[in-house]
């Protein structure tokens, strides 16, 4: 497996959303949703490995500082389909990020 | 999930009874510019999808969930045929 991706898996991350996908045939549980390409970034803001794909729960848009899951089940909850192919899903807006020490 | 391109297939006579019927594809990773991301993987297709196609994958437990309730053993299934990418570079 790409070694970015493994990387990211099984943690909730902060990205960017640079762009989306149109997919005509898909798992029907996909359907109604944005896929959107979220760019991982470090918490400087720095790029983190390349994109991912992530169902929309939350109406983001491109642009916008994104929270994401990138575990089935709690993807799966956001975007309200139980048992689907949805292993990553973009479930906030970000307003502030703070780190102290 | 992630975008990838479909590099091949895997033919498997003696098989997991559940994978009877199921297309086993190569497929390469790709970046949002649409350039070769890391090694090759296989992937189970539930979508039809073919040679040459940009697709993307679900991996994980969920890999499974689009033959639900039939336990298929999968770690990483093709959810879609990708029509469009549209991305800043």
């Amino acid at each position: 497996m790409t070694q970015w991706l493994n990387s990211l898996v099984l943690t909730m991350l902060i990205g960017r959303v640079v762009g989306d996908i149109v997919a005509t045939q898909k798992a029907p549980s996909h359907e109604g949703r944005k896929i959107l390409m979220v760019q991982p970034l470090n918490l400087d803001g720095t790029d983190r490995g390349d994109v991912l794909l992530a169902l929309d729960a939350v109406d983001a848009g491109v642009g916008d500082r994104v929270l994401v899951v990138t575990e089935g089940w709690s993807a799966m909850t956001a975007v309200g389909r139980p048992h689907s192919p949805i292993d990553m899903a973009v479930v906030g807006v970000v307003d502030v990020v703070t780190v102290t020490g | 999930m992630f975008l990838a391109r479909i590099v091949g297939n895997v033919v498997a006579t003696m098989k997991d009874p559940h994978l009877v019927g199921k297309k086993i594809l190569v497929i390469q990773p790709i970046n949002k510019a649409g350039k070769d991301e890391g090694a090759k993987m296989l992937a189970l297709d539930s979508v039809g999808a073919g040679a040459g196609e940009t697709v993307y994958c679900c991996r994980g437990r969920e890999a499974s969930f689009p033959w639900y309730p039939e336990e298929v053993p999968t770690e990483t299934t093709i959810v879609a045929i990708v029509d469009e990418v549209n991305c800043e570079l």
